[in-house]
């Protein structure tokens, strides 16, 4: 007999498991049929750094939270009202973060003695009256599914390792998720050990059945689809829509790609996606460390390539020096900083926006560099295209920031349309000069670029270096006012290119606002999250985003002036902060947290309210 | 995607039709700042004087250096030239060349650039086998930087940053590159135009990385560093392949090779020529070339010059161009398509 149905407007889940128990691939599949019911949604995989901690300690709990609806949202939600706990880590780990009434789905059989130890409990959370404030549905996952593979002639540690996709059946049944999509992956996946695929494949139907039947689910839930403007979606995260990104501006720049990058979480997946695309004359280099990584991408600008290079905060610590030769040369080069918390290792897997000043200032001397912001994981395939053009355009290094939440994060992404994406391509010099050697610095009087010409062109041949140049020959040169104004003259190229860029937008929708919360980068879903939020509650606040950082869009100062307080929150000590007050003498204030998470759009809200 | 001007014609090893130049042709305008008798003017003008036999067009060289006196070389040569910063010369060499094969790529490198600095660069450039001729000058010491020890000065080296002398064992770059696995490796004298020459010729004809070690004297802070083996001629030991090597003035000195692996410096009247060891650049394992160049840690004594090692191996930007190639025989990248792979869904007016 069917069980009820009860139709709901959103839904937060949080898998969480040992390092051991696959919840990336369960929360990665659960997405994956969200996204084929049509909801909006937004996911926050968060794992450590540790490849495989030790089984069932703390550090080593893992976890996909995943938040769907039937209505247009921005972040992965900030509490779960599902928590799917695996073992006791798992539950001490998260279970603060479940408000009273949530639904605790839990696997019993983890519950032994020695996983509550190692979790430090000392005694069973799920007797003592620790989860008497939760829904709690109590389910042998493990023995559930061990018996649901008798007879599939597998290890019984092999089926207790397909736990998870009864968890997923389970969690599909009673979401109402279509299951093909993973019966689909699951044979696909396993195709070369059709007894791993049909264990798999069982426990996830057992899981789904287990729904229907067990008396303990007594009503099933439906999230409808939202509205979305129509088109081809597809799920993705910031590093895949990195790599269709720098696919798409070697496409229209016409350029071949050249990618390098020393691994580096959490920047590595854009290497290895851009490597499987060669098809498209895509050369991904695997440097052997950070430094020759950059120093490789620039030697493939120089000739006449797209050079890219991809890492994270240390690693781009070390190639400063290269990307100050970068400015020196004038040539296009692009540098993706997958920001992660710091100093120094830090924590590898967690989001940080405390980069910002690195990028901006951390070269040797005047060093200006154009400087953009991804805010959504879909965004980062747009934001790769505008910061080639601008490279390409300007010749010059510029710095792509994007996060570990954005990178790993994923949400549906409309395709665009490839006949809609800007030609971003430029021309080489190839006319030798009428008299005289080839003036490699002559530059366009409107963007202030100097001519480009590559290896290969018979009459331009010329040197550049790091040396101080003449303007205009690229001699090198040690005199004092051409040093000057060389000096001058790279910044106002950069600065420049503040004509060139959107102005910056303002979502004031009564245009009253008195407070303006300025945001860059990853915090643009829970900004904005918590801004709507707010105006709910009748309270009128402006959001303006950044995504161009150096220079800032031309309107920056007006917009500013415009509003009487403004709130700028970043994960970081307030760098935003300092450039804004040191450029635009504007009282701004900062919200800072660095706890190597996403912010909560419920804590900005209050900060906003603490403003008005 | 696109293909440069470049792109369809053959390699840097000389395969393009002929171009007739001279070495004037590849001087370029700027005056040449090398402190008056330094060894970089005498490897400048072998250099240029080689470089009409290549055939190769200018447009098609191009030059690429780190930091030190021997990095200013690009400016000095009309082809094109990228002078960049300390020690990566071999890693920007190696975006250049893997992404142009047309190109002939040089790199033009000193003893603190090469084997300090950029010491990781140098010996991964060799293991891959790019496509770049390597010229390291070994002066033994730090001249731009007015006189400090280098990775190649020997121990005890007295100057300013170590009046004690230095305690630094120091490299031996040939060695270095042996154990880099570098398919060609060379050694030869800034003012031995002849020898150099024909130690170019065969860099130039390597296909894949040619590493080329040459002593150049630093008259201003290291003078006579390479005397004994420049002015001593009977202290160098000329490799040549299928050869017994022996030395000397009258040839009567050569080389064993002993039980021990390791070569032993002998007189020919004493073990008899059958006993000598029979130079071979083309073994594989490279422990002969490794051996001899064990003779001489240090250019104090008798000391092999010539060619050590000529194997072939593939060479990375050939390997690269390849994988490009098959991946696009299965159907050439279509930007649409891609965005459309792996699981989307279609939202239509509601
Ligand atoms: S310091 Fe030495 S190596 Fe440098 S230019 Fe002068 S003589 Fe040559």
């Amino acid at each position: 007999m069917a069980k009820p149905v009860e139709q709901l407007e959103r839904v937060i889940i949080r898998f969480a498991g040992d390092s051991g128990d696959g919840m990336q691939l369960t929360g990665g599949r659960f997405t994956s049929e969200t996204a084929l019911m049509g909801n909006d949604l937004s996911t926050l995989p968060d794992f450590p750094a540790e490849i495989r901690a030790p089984a069932g300690s703390l550090p080593g709990v893992s976890g996909f939270q995943i938040h769907f609806s039937d209505h247009d949202i921005l972040t992965p939600g900030d509490a779960p009202n599902v928590l799917v706990a695996m073992n006791p880590a798992a539950l001490r780990t998260n279970l603060n973060d479940l408000p009273p009434g949530g639904t605790l789905i839990v696997n019993t059989d983890a519950f032994t003695d020695r996983n509550l130890q190692k979790a430090g409990y000392t005694s069973n959370p799920l007797d003592d009256g620790t989860v008497d404030d939760y829904l709690v549905q109590r389910v042998p996952l493990t023995s559930l599914t061990q018996e649901a593979l008798k007879g599939v002639g597998i290890t019984s540690r092999e089926a207790e390792r397909s736990k998870n996709m009864f968890a997923l059946g389970l969690m599909s049944w009673l979401y109402t998720r279509p299951t093909e999509g993973t019966l689909a992956y699951i044979a696909k996946k396993f195709a070369k050990r059709p007894e791993i695929a049909e264990a798999n494949a069982r426990a996830f139907r057992a899981g789904y059945a287990f729904g229907e039947t067990s008396e303990g689910f007594a009503t099933q839930y439906e999230v409808a689809p939202a509205e979305m403007p129509p088109g081809t979606y597809r799920n993705i995260t910031g590093n895949q829509a990195l790599g269709l990104g720098l696919v798409a501006a070697s496409v229209q720049s016409k350029l071949p790609l050249f990618l390098s990058a020393y691994p580096i979480t959490p920047a590595s997946d854009v290497l290895h996606d851009l490597a499987r695309h060669k098809s498209f004359g895509v050369r991904t280099f695997q440097a052997e460390d950070e430094i020759a990584a950059v120093g490789a991408a620039l030697g493939a600008s120089f000739g006449g390539s797209l050079g890219v290079c991809t890492s994270s905060g240390p690693g781009i610590a070390l190639k400063q020096e290269t990307i100050g030769l970068a400015v020196a040369l004038e040539l296009p080069l692009l540098i993706l900083d997958i920001q992660r918390a710091g100093p120094s290792t830090g924590m590898p897997t967690k989001p940080e926006q405390a980069d910002l000043l690195m990028v901006m200032f951390g070269r040797n001397a005047e060093s200006p560099v154009p400087v953009i912001a991804a805010s959504t994981p879909g965004g980062c395939f747009d934001a790769a295209i505008e910061a080639t053009r601008i490279a390409l355009k300007y010749r010059t290094p510029v710095f792509l920031l994007s996060d570990a939440y954005l990178a790993n994060g994923s949400e549906p992404w409309l395709l665009p349309d490839v006949e809609s994406l800007p030609d971003i391509s430029v021309e080489f010099a190839t006319q030798p000069p009428v008299e005289g050697a080839f003036m490699p610095y002559l530059r366009d009087p409107d963007t202030l670029a100097r001519q480009w010409a590559i290896p290969g062109t018979p009459g331009l041949e010329h040197r550049i270096g790091g040396l101080e140049k003449e303007d205009v020959t690229g001699n090198v040169s040690y005199d004092p006012d051409n040093h000057d104004h060389m000096v001058r003259l790279r910044a106002r190229k950069v600065a420049g290119i503040a004509a060139d860029i959107p102005e910056l937008a303002v979502d004031d929708p009564d245009g009253d606002a008195e407070l303006l919360v300025l945001g860059w980068g990853g915090t643009y879903g829970p900004i904005q999250s918590a801004a709507r939020r707010i105006r709910r509650e009748g309270k009128k606040v402006a959001h303006a985003h950044l995504t161009h950082l150096n220079p800032f869009p031309r309107n920056t100062a007006a917009v500013l002036a415009h509003y009487p307080k403004v709130l700028i929150p970043e994960m970081n000590l307030g760098q935003l902060l300092k450039l804004v007050r040191a450029e635009f003498l504007v009282d701004a204030h900062g919200y800072n947290r660095v706890r190597g998470l996403p912010f909560r759009s419920d804590e900005l809200a209050e900060a906003m309210k603490a403003m008005l | 995607m696109s293909e440069h001007p470049g792109d369809k014609s053959t390699n840097g090893n000389g395969e393009q039709p002929l171009v007739q130049l001279t070495a004037k042709d590849f001087k370029s305008d700027q005056e040449v700042r090398w402190c008056p008798g330094c060894g970089d003017y005498a490897i400048l003008a072998a250099v240029q004087s080689f470089m009409p036999e290549l055939g190769i067009a200018r447009e098609r060289i191009v030059f690429v250096s780190g930091i030190g006196c021997a990095a200013r070389f690009p400016y000095y040569m009309q082809t094109y030239g990228l002078h960049s910063i300390h020690g990566r010369a071999p890693a920007i060499a190696t975006g250049l060349s893997t992404s142009r094969p047309d190109l002939s790529v040089w790199v033009v490198t000193g003893d603190g650039d090469a084997l300090s600095i950029g010491g990781n660069h140098l010996i991964h450039v060799l293991r891959r086998n790019v496509n770049v001729k390597i010229l390291l000058v070994n002066t033994q010491i730090y001249g731009l930087t007015k006189g400090q020890y280098s990775p190649t000065s020997p121990l005890g080296t007295k100057n300013k940053s170590t009046p004690m002398g230095s305690l630094d064992w120091p490299f031996n770059p040939v060695s270095i590159a042996l154990g880099a696995e570098a398919t060609f490796v060379a050694r030869s004298i800034d003012t031995d135009k002849k020898h150099l020459t024909e130690v170019l010729r065969r860099a130039a004809n390597h296909p894949g990385t040619a590493f080329v070690e040459i002593y150049q004297n630093c008259n201003v802070y290291n003078d006579g560093a390479f005397d004994a083996v420049k002015e001593q001629t009977e202290n160098q030991i000329r490799l040549e392949h299928g050869q017994p090597v022996r030395f000397g003035a009258e040839g009567e000195k050569g080389v064993v090779l002993r039980s021990d692996g390791a070569c032993e410096l002998v007189d020919v009247a004493t073990v008899g020529e059958e006993a000598l060891l029979i130079h071979d650049e083309h073994q594989q394992e490279g422990s002969l070339a490794f051996a001899l160049s064990r003779i001489s840690h240090t250019p104090h004594g008798p000391t092999p010059i010539g060619i050590f090692r000529d194997v072939e191996r593939p060479v990375y930007d050939q390997l690269m161009a390849e994988q490009l190639e098959t991946a696009k025989a299965e159907g050439a990248g279509e930007l649409a398509g891609l965005l459309n792979s792996g699981d989307t869904w279609q939202i239509t007016k509601g």
